[in-house]
């Protein structure tokens, strides 16, 4: 009998355990030897019925459920749903917060983007990456905690504006048995100020700390190996697959919501657009960093507008927004109003609306059907990841079985933006 | 963004033609209609001639209509609802589609047409059961496998039917029926236009 007959094709499961995973993804890989002949993606694992959820929720109560899809990107996911609503209502929102949720928007693209290439090049061998990454995660996370009381989930933005104004103080870092007084006084220096003074100084400092990432992966041999000629996409096939964001734009093709159709005020923003060349995992990864450029371009001209022009941060139509606490304690009409909306909700007429950002990942969009109740008829919730996996078989069939972590690295994935 | 509005339905008027249901624009957005079985031939049109050119199905989702307006419904029962991008020409579409049968959905697939169908059109069928004829791998994708049901339909309660708990006796974890009891703390209201605002009480 003879040997050859027997070889058969190897099925493997990546994960759902599994660190390159990002989360519980489950792959089934088809080997045939080391290269792969197919990849099944098995999601769900992380469902948790948001869009369901917000069915039976009021339309303020979704809100929060937001952040825990994209649960790195927390404000930008709030920020498509607010749109949708305040698309759906008619509502106004005031030139202030429309800066501070574009501050907001870009400081949390770095912070996803700090994520996406330390774990990325964590799962294909650069071990320090991640370390550096995650020192300005912190002090991002840092403003994330000072604006909303949250370092994650911070659920800050509201339909018709923001909660709160910016803060005149930062949160400072007090000595224990684990930090000296001289330790704290360093890590307190940046911030003696208000909250702006303290991104200032971080859009200061980063362009460094980008380079300092270059240096150790623009130009390194092996993650050059790693990642040139690997998960390559035509722009066509991108277009095809309904690649959005840097998965796109590493393809070539020149699309930014932010640019193309411009929401909040971004068209009065000076930046520009990175497009790879070759459509592969590190023109992806170049895309990426240059987008963290751009975004620190964009917070510090925030940064200048914002010091300049103090005024409201949410709408005053008080059948969307609550009345500020102290004439809600004051006036029976205010009283009402604070009443009805944290009892009923606010009502939506009925209507449908799709918003659409320009999320980190890609286009995040929320198509949101109202049927005049003080809940969401129907949410969906179109997560860029959802397409992006979709297309990991197209992306890693023939290349080694190395490669699909690389493969998995460059879209980004979170899986509970894909699960939802 | 008006008069970008207005060219494309022109454009989609002389285009379409008699294939068009219904077509509209609210808040800044298009929505075209088409019956289920001028849905492919359509979508083909819409990817295809030089002056609509929709290269991206971005969004594909289905909808129950059952219980909209608490009970002010009167059309068919499942919409599949797809959200469709240009980008040479900068601007969007809404494709909406009633399925013929409440019963026992049926549509084609618009696999072949924008490979991002694939996986979206999954999830309809897993959370809606809305079939797609010519779909390749009509799979479950979101549901655990062994799935019973389609949870987004209306009549799906949101705790479920089944949960699941460890048998210490069998020494395995078990499905059983679901022990928590509904309950709502805001109920789903409607109102009338206009309600609450100045003089009207």
């Amino acid at each position: 009998m003879p040997a050859m007959a027997e070889i058969r094709n190897y099925t493997i499961n990546f994960g759902p355990q599994h660190p390159a995973a990002h989360g519980v993804l489950r792959l089934v890989l088809e080997l045939d030897g080391e290269v792969i002949v197919r990849a099944d993606p098995h999601i769900g694992l992380l469902h948790r019925g948001t869009e369901k959820l917000a069915e039976t929720r009021t339309w303020l109560q979704t809100l929060p459920y937001l952040d825990r899809l994209d649960y790195v990107s927390m404000m930008c996911n709030e920020h498509a749903y607010c749109l949708a609503v305040e698309r759906l209502l008619g509502a106004e929102v005031p030139l202030r917060a429309q800066y501070i949720r574009v501050m907001m928007d870009e400081v949390t693209r770095i912070l996803n983007h700090l994520l996406n290439i330390g774990t990325h090049a964590l799962d294909i061998g650069a071990m320090t990456m991640v370390l550096y990454t995650f020192r300005e995660r912190e002090d991002l996370m840092d403003v994330y905690e000072a604006v909303s009381g949250a370092r994650l989930h911070a659920a800050y933005y509201r339909p018709g504006g923001v909660y709160r104004d910016l803060p005149d103080r930062m949160p400072q870092y007090v000595q224990n048995k684990f930090k000296n007084a001289e330790t704290v006084k360093r890590l307190n220096e940046a911030r003696q100020g208000s909250l702006l003074d303290f991104i200032e100084d971080f859009t200061n400092r980063f362009p460094a700390y980008v380079d300092e990432y270059e240096t150790l992966l623009t130009d390194n041999r092996i993650w050059k190996q790693r990642t040139v000629g690997v998960g390559v996409v035509s722009p066509e096939r991108a277009l095809a697959l309904g690649f959005t964001g840097p998965m796109l734009r590493g393809s070539g093709v020149e699309w930014d919501l932010r640019k193309k159709q411009p929401y909040e005020v971004y068209d009065r923003m000076e930046f520009d657009v990175p497009v790879g060349v070759n459509g592969d995992c590190y023109d992806r990864y170049l895309v990426r960093i240059e987008e963290m450029r751009q975004a620190n371009r964009i917070v510090k001209q925030c940064i200048d507008w914002l010091r300049m022009n103090p005024g409201p941060v949410i709408t005053d139509n008080h059948k969307v927004a609550p009345p500020p606490r102290e004439k809600m304690k004051a006036g029976m009409e205010e009283l009402i109003h604070h009443f009805k909306l944290f009892t009923e909700g606010m009502h939506v007429p009925p209507g449908e609306a799709y918003a659409a950002i320009e999320h980190p990942k890609g286009e995040f969009g929320v198509y949101a059907i109202s049927d005049g109740g003080n809940k969401p008829y129907r949410i969906k919730l179109r997560s860029p990841g959802f397409p992006h996996l979709a297309a990991t078989d197209e992306m890693a069939k023939g290349h080694m079985i190395a490669d699909a972590t690389a493969i998995i690295g460059t879209i980004d994935l979170v899986l509970g933006d894909t699960d939802r | 963004m008006s008069t970008r509005l207005e060219t494309l339905g022109q454009n989609l008027q002389n285009v379409l033609g008699e294939r068009i249901a219904r077509l509209g624009t609210a808040l800044g957005e298009a929505t075209l209609e088409v019956a289920p079985a001028n849905y492919l031939e359509t979508a083909r049109i819409l990817r295809d001639h030089p002056d609509l050119r929709f290269e991206q199905l971005i969004d594909l989702t289905g909808v129950d209509y059952s219980t909209w307006g608490d009970g002010a419904w009167n059309g068919r029962r499942f919409a599949v609802v797809s959200h469709l991008t240009s980008v040479s020409k900068n601007w969007r579409l809404r494709l909406r589609v009633f399925a013929d049968d409440d019963g026992y959905p049926v549509l084609p697939s618009l696999i072949g047409i924008w490979n991002s169908a694939n996986w979206y059109e999954r999830e309809a069928f897993d959370l809606y059961g809305i079939l797609f004829e010519g779909h390749p791998d009509l799979r479950r994708i979101l549901t655990d496998y062994g799935f019973v049901g389609h949870p987004f339909r209306k009549d799906f309660p949101i705790s479920g039917h089944v949960e699941m708990r460890y048998d210490p006796e069998q020494r395995r974890v078990i499905y059983q029926p679901v022990t928590i009891e509904p309950r709502e703390n805001t109920p789903r209201i409607i109102r009338e236009e206009h309600y609450g605002d100045a003089g009207h009480g």
